[in-house]
């Protein structure tokens, strides 16, 4: 199992992801700096971290979107490989177009920083196969940019094809239908403004995320 | 050769910054404001002869998110 860890100039949970994947799997993934073209060969998961890549300069996630490496992460995407976008990384996503949506400025302008409770909304994807349907899950939060908007058909959609991965069970941030996670349209994509690398020790609070990358990863305790 | 570039949300679009300066007006006594958009202007200087058919590729693919935005684009 190869995992990747894409890195922006700003991305500062970089190295928390870098630690759940290497706690899951045993080995270090490969930190790929965003001016790369290619990712090195055989990775088996991506990872797009947390931060503010490129200072949030002009949307969160729009300049990180177009820089070289992405056209690699969305090849990769489409050959199947598993993409997880964590909180900037799920901006970066939806600029990128390889989720639908935007996330736009939370409700109340606050930067939100706590850890919140989560409803798993679908447990079939590779990502959430490790929860029930419906179970509650406590996951951090820290985001200023986590309202996610999407069209009314949009939204139609995704909830009609099971792609609203988790939703929140609070009032968090103003996303519609508290929407907390989406996943593409062949279900390999996830993106989440909640972390769950930063729930998978004891230390951290809690472990509830450290499921999320063992069936991620295939290695389901 | 200049040109402006209008970034607005889309209507239907909620704005929480266009509220938050909507109440700030208020609360500095300007009672008459019946609502605010937030948007970004963006000025960009450009080859002239720049093809409105870039122009439009320069919005759509990085200055608005058309998800939630729509873009102007306005040649002095």
């Amino acid at each position: 199992m190869k995992t990747a860890v894409i890195v922006f100039p700003g991305s500062n949970c970089d190295r928390d992801m870098a630690v759940a994947l290497e706690t899951v799997t045993g080995k270090a993934p490969a930190m790929v700096w965003h001016r790369e073209s290619e990712l090195p060969g055989g990775i088996d998961f991506i990872a797009l971290p947390g931060g503010f890549s490129y200072g949030d300069y002009l949307r969160s996630g729009a300049m990180a979107a177009r820089s070289p490496i992405l056209r690699a992460v969305s090849d990769a995407a489409g050959r199947g490989v598993p993409v997880l976008g964590v909180c900037n990384g799920f901006q970066v996503l939806t600029e990128a177009g390889l989720l639908p949506g935007a996330l736009m400025r939370n409700a109340g302008l606050n930067f939100v920083c706590r850890t919140v409770p989560l409803t798993v909304e679908n447990s079939q994807s590779l990502f959430t196969a490790s929860y029930k349907a419906g179970e509650a899950i406590d996951i951090p939060v820290a985001h200023h940019d986590g309202n996610y908007f999407a069209d009314a058909d949009t939204l139609e959609r995704i909830e009609g094809e099971g792609r609203v991965a988790f939703r929140y069970a609070d009032s968090v941030n103003g996303s519609a239908r508290a929407i907390a996670g989406v996943l593409s349209d062949a279900g390999n994509v996830l993106g989440m403004m909640p972390h769950p690398e930063r729930a998978i020790d004891r230390a951290h609070g809690g472990t509830d995320g450290l499921r999320l990358f063992e069936a991620a990863l295939g290695v389901l305790a | 050769m200049k040109v402006n570039v209008y970034v607005t949300l889309k209507p239907g679009v909620l704005d929480p910054q266009g509220k938050a300066i909507h109440h700030a007006l208020e609360g500095l006594g300007f009672g008459g404001v019946a609502d605010v958009r937030a948007g970004r202007f963006i000025e960009l200087e450009v080859a002239d002869g720049t093809s409105d058919a870039d122009l439009d590729a320069m919005c759509a693919k990085l200055l608005a998110n058309t998800v939630i935005e729509n873009y102007r684009i306005e040649r002095p």
